[in-house]
């Protein structure tokens, strides 16, 4: 029997693995995949609550189809910033973004 | 009912994806794993019954944001691609504050009493979603278009001068 | 749940197959390598410096357009199962949808993002 929780953990194990490589990795992109991960965990958390505590309703399910708009432009607005910083500075590294700090 | 060892290779296929995403160190595979985590939780949707989000993320995820992942990698490409996906400083402080939130959460979830409904899902699943889509969620609806086109006209302004 | 079963019995079988083809033609089949066949192109030129060259700009944009109007599709979808059902209201509100998106694609198109070069 598989209940909410295991649904709910797994989310929880894919949602660190994104904060993860978010936080840690040096390449731009590399930080854009972590945070697609984490926006995937937090859709599967939506449906799960949506099919077991509400399953009449799908309400869930719009809320999930939002986190995908919102992750497609995110995607899409990240990587022209990225492309562009690539431009001006050759480098992808997030530890070279450090224009503002004097 | 799906049998639960579905799930949890479903699962576990899922987990060990997004791991090799985050520790490989080529860039390119690190794109292609991803693929591999999103039609996981696309199966996964699919477990919960939600056929036409599981249809969406294969559409929208593994069809469109990882092959444009995949063109953001080879266009700001330099350097040895087998070296290009390295950890940076904040690695332990990353990985500890990762597990200890993990930890807290599973607690939470682990703790909390839910109230489960046991009601089946309605049959005519897609005609709901649209019901309530175009009905009580209109404006939502509605702004979604609008952010999609400033995301679009942001993108392009931005990448514009790449091309110049 | 069930009508899924037969999906994932065809993937099995697919993914089983490809692998053992493989692994049977590389019991048999005889291995008698010489440069020529070891090269890249039999017939063909070979590559110069290294082959992970960096792509062009208008792939990102193609890429780009192509993830919005993606997007758009998935809420297409759920409003044609449902068309019948709805009045004139749910059909204004997709034109106004669609417009809205439309403007998208002419600016896109104003600013050369459809073409290659």
């Amino acid at each position: 029997m598989v209940t909410l929780n295991h649904y709910l953990i797994l989310a929880a194990i894919l949602f660190c693995i994104g904060f993860y490589g978010a936080v840690a990795k040096k390449n731009a992109v590399a930080v854009l995949m972590g945070i697609e991960l984490m926006l995937n965990s937090v859709n599967i958390n939506l449906v799960a609550f949506n099919r077991f505590l509400n399953p009449g309703e799908m309400t869930g399910h719009i809320f999930a189809l939002m986190v995908i708009v919102v992750a497609a432009a995110e995607v899409a607005v990240g990587l022209a910033l990225i492309l562009n910083i690539y431009r001006q500075r050759l480098t992808t590294d997030v530890n070279d973004l450090d224009w503002l700090k004097w | 009912m799906v049998s639960p060892l579905v799930f949890w290779i479903v699962a576990g296929i899922t987990i060990i994806a997004a791991l090799a995403v985050v520790n490989l160190t080529n860039l390119i595979h690190s794109a292609l794993w991803l693929i591999v985590a999103f039609v996981g939780v696309a199966i996964t949707y699919l477990i919960l019954e939600a056929e036409f989000l599981a249809a969406v993320q294969i559409i929208v995820y593994a069809g469109a944001i990882a092959i444009l992942i995949v063109f953001g990698v080879m266009l700001t490409r330099r350097g040895d691609i087998r070296e290009s996906n390295l950890f940076n400083n904040y690695r332990l402080a990353g990985g500890l504050i990762s597990l200890g939130l993990m930890a807290t959460i599973v607690t939470m979830v682990v703790k909390t009493q839910w109230a489960i409904d046991v009601a089946a899902v309605p049959a005519n699943s897609v005609g709901l979603l649209a019901q309530n889509l175009l009905g009580q969620f209109v404006i939502p609806f509605e702004i979604a278009a609008m952010l999609l086109l400033v995301a679009l006209v942001g993108a392009i302004i931005i990448a514009k001068e790449v091309r110049d | 749940m069930e009508q899924y079963l037969a999906l994932g019995i065809f993937l099995v079988v697919a993914l089983v197959f490809g692998v053992v083809v493989l692994v049977v033609a590389g019991l048999v089949r005889p291995k008698k390598p010489s440069p020529e066949k070891l090269s890249t192109y039999e017939c063909g030129l070979e590559t110069q410096g290294p082959t992970w060259v960096q792509f062009k700009i208008s792939y990102f944009m193609y890429a780009l357009v192509f993830l919005i109007f993606d997007v758009e599709t998935i809420f297409l979808y759920p409003w044609a199962v449902q068309f019948q059902k709805f009045g004139i209201f749910a059909f204004v509100e997709m034109i106004i949808f669609i417009g809205i998106l439309v403007v998208g694609l002419w600016y896109a198109w104003k600013e050369g993002a459809l073409e290659w070069l």
